[in-house]
């Protein structure tokens, strides 16, 4: 049986001034996954998740969050954090937490003991009574992403939420996402940083120029190309060549090449049989960052790299 | 707080509360507020300062001598003669000062000593008291030809004539004197309105300037409605606003009554003090709503402050010609001008405070506010919509906002918003 759809959107379009932003993006996310919207810089991440957040209405296309065509009808369920980092200067941190929770129907007080738990909880238990504008720039970033989680919503919306952390707090970002989908909360991200949605998504679509080439899940992207050979021979000459596919490199004794529609059996038959040699065989599956510039283009690709090289790495 | 289902979204007026009371208490207890009730006061001290300095350099420049260039008997008669007549005319005899005593064919020459430009001397009275002479420029000559004459008669002749006394009956007040008192508080009243609403209305505009400096619209776009995010800060400066009269008003009547001052001292407004007071409340609401969800739509299109200065400049030369308009009104009751005043929306509330200054009917007052009401429903109505519309720009929306006011007013009616891709 299949899984209930957290978020389902068809044929989504938005026009800015006469310029196309978003093109027909059609997404499905399942309850209770972590999706990543992969795309470079200005492809229409953004623009796709205020989309669905009903911030901003498509041109064209329908729009179904946790059951709702407009979003806003559902947002005391929603939790967000945009890209562009925000809070009130002059507010403690644990009111920062509240406020943000009373936005999505949180009562006050309410959101204030959720506020000091979740900062204590998150090592900041010491922060929670001073101003935003006191707080180092990670420590307002968690404070802001602890507002997006304290009314316990069921559907998370990140953009870009790893930009500006440091290596710990990336990870300990990741780990937080993990746990929101453990406890069965739909979180959906995007990202420009490939690593991040390798390791975390369970499915993605990969958003240019704002179409989406692809969207499924990782496993069927990263099937999208086939599966790399890495084959070391005794011998570098012999009739087994002939059993090679044709774009394959060697490098000395080694030979790479992408598996063979076939399978490995029929040529391994012929390896064996033609006295190759074999010294080691291995099959390598695509990565998600190969399959992008399979699917995206080399140019997305650089693009997404050439952002935030630190990112990427 | 009454909200929506936990699943739904909060109700529009629960959501404005939120922001209604952040803003509030973040103004409200922020370091800057002390400054925002200070701030009129600066302007009242300069202003005193200012008419200080001005009163003693016209009462410097008001006192101007009559000399006298007469035989010594003669000066001593002018002399005499004009401080009786002072005693029963007043101020308005010249003082009068000797300047020479002249020996019998002594000649003077008093345009001479005038274009000496010395001393106070406005003017030289030479020759005798059957005949003088008066020497002044065109307007003292004018002034002062009767008083001289009158001085010089008295002088010559003064034990003669009889002065009839005069029985007086005192009445608080006359038809005239109560006009031209209520036309002064309808005056007061809507200069007084006028700077109240232009500083807050200002005030809503750098906020809401601040908050997409923040950062923070974002989140609020995504969480409640954004008539809900141009409500409560509507309200929210509109409860500051109130604070901030009341905190002036009290201070205000402290000063007042410490300096022995009553508002019985002043004519009574068409309406009464009380009523005066509510209604001007009132109208200040109006007022500042109506031109605060302008500046707020203005607001929704600017990205800093200078653009903000720049998209606001229109609008406050418009509410400036306002005032002026409201101002003749209040001078031309009964007549086209002050019914037009009355249903242009932004003049409609400075126009009826001064009538409720100067009449004492209250019915017009319950046709005004239900039009404004109407008026203020409208405004929040368009202005909620066009800052949902562009509010949420990004990017290019400087250049946008640059192309001013008749791109925002087409923008009120598309169904176009935009945003970061």
């Amino acid at each position: 049986m299949a899984r209930p759809l957290a978020i389902e959107a068809r044929g989504l379009v938005k026009r800015f001034d006469g310029t196309l932003a978003v093109d027909g993006v059609d997404l499905s996310v399942p309850e209770g996954a972590i999706y990543g919207i992969l795309g470079p810089n200005g492809a229409g991440k953004t623009t796709t998740l205020r989309m669905l957040l009903g911030i901003i209405d498509p041109d064209a296309g329908t729009r179904l969050v946790l059951g709702a065509s407009n979003p806003q009808d559902v947002a005391r369920r929603i939790g967000y954090l945009p890209e562009e980092r925000g809070l009130y200067p002059s507010m403690k941190a644990y009111e920062a937490i509240a406020f943000m929770g009373a936005l999505r129907g949180l009562p006050l007080a309410e959101g204030r003991k959720r506020g000091r738990a979740l900062l204590e909880g998150h090592g900041l238990g010491h922060a929670a009574e001073r101003q935003i504008r006191q707080l180092s720039k990670g420590m307002a970033q968690t404070v802001q992403l602890l507002g997006t989680l304290v009314h316990k919503p069921q559907l998370v919306v990140l953009d870009e939420p790893f930009s500006g952390l440091d290596a710990i707090n990336q990870g300990k970002l990741e780990a937080l996402i993990r746990g929101l989908a453990d406890r069965g909360t739909t979180v959906i991200f995007s990202t420009h940083v490939i690593a991040h949605a390798e390791r975390l998504c369970e499915g993605i679509a990969i958003i240019a120029e704002g179409k989406v080439p692809f969207a499924g899940l990782v496993d069927e992207a990263r099937d999208r190309i086939p599966a790399q050979v890495r084959l070391e021979t005794r011998n570098i000459d012999g009739a087994w060549r002939a059993a090679l596919p044709r774009a394959t490199r060697r490098e000395g004794h080694i030979w790479h090449f992408a598996l063979p529609e076939t399978g490995v059996e029929p040529l391994l038959r012929a390896l064996i049989d033609g006295d190759a040699g074999i010294l080691s065989l291995s099959i390598e599956r695509a990565g998600l960052h190969d399959a992008f510039v399979a699917i995206a283009g080399e140019a997305a690709a650089k693009e997404m790299l050439a952002r935030d090289p630190a990112d990427a790495a | 707080m009454s909200a929506a289902d936990h699943s739904g979204r909060l109700s529009l007026l629960s959501a404005a509360f939120i922001i209604a009371r952040r803003d509030f208490t973040a103004i409200l207890f922020g370091r800057a507020f002390i400054f925002f009730l200070l701030g009129p006061l600066f302007p009242v001290v300069v202003l005193a300062l200012a008419g200080g300095v001005g009163a003693q350099v016209e009462s410097q420049a008001a006192t101007a001598d009559v000399g006298i260039a007469m035989s010594g008997a003669d000066v001593d008669a002018m002399l005499a003669a004009r401080e009786q007549l002072a005693a029963r005319i007043g101020p308005a005899i010249p003082s009068m000062v000797e300047l020479e005593r002249l020996e019998p064919g002594e000649a003077f020459d008093p345009v001479a000593v005038l274009e000496g430009r010395e001393g106070q001397l406005a003017a030289i009275i030479t020759g005798t008291l059957a005949a003088p002479e008066l020497t002044a420029t065109e307007a003292q000559l004018g002034r002062w030809q009767g008083m001289v004459a009158t001085v010089a008669a008295y002088a010559a002749d003064g034990d003669r004539l009889a002065f009839p006394p005069v029985a007086t009956r005192q009445v608080a007040t006359s038809g005239a004197t109560e006009n031209a008192g209520r036309l002064r508080t309808a005056q007061g009243g809507q200069l007084l309105l006028f700077l109240l609403i232009m500083l807050l209305a200002s005030m809503v505009l750098s906020n809401l300037v601040e908050e997409k400096g923040n950062k923070i619209i974002e989140i609020l776009a995504a969480a409640i409605p954004m008539d809900a995010v141009f409500l409560g800060k509507l309200f929210a400066m509109l409860g500051i606003s109130l604070v901030g009269i009341t905190v002036w008003g009290g201070t205000a009547a402290v000063v007042l009554i410490a300096g022995g001052v009553s508002l019985s001292d002043y004519a009574n407004p068409g309406v009464g003090w009380p009523m005066f007071f509510a209604l001007f409340a009132i109208y200040f609401a109006m007022g500042y709503l109506l031109l605060g969800a302008i500046f707020l739509a203005v607001g929704s299109l600017a990205a800093t402050v200078r653009e903000v200065q720049t998209l606001s400049m229109p609008v406050t030369m418009l509410q400036i010609l306002v005032f002026f308009l409201a101002s003749l009104a209040v001078t031309r009751q009964g007549e086209w001008i002050e019914y037009a005043a009355i249903a242009f929306p932004l003049s409609s509330p400075f126009v009826m405070v001064g009538r409720a200054a100067t009449s004492e009917s209250l019915w017009p007052h319950l046709v005004a506010l239900g039009w404004q009401a109407l008026c203020v429903a409208l405004f929040i109505r368009v202005g909620a919509s066009l800052f949902r519309k562009r509010v949420m720009k990004s990017g290019p929306q400087s250049a946008t906002a640059s192309r001013g006011l008749g791109r925002l007013a087409r923008s009120a009616f598309s169904k176009r918003s935009a945003s970061k891709t």
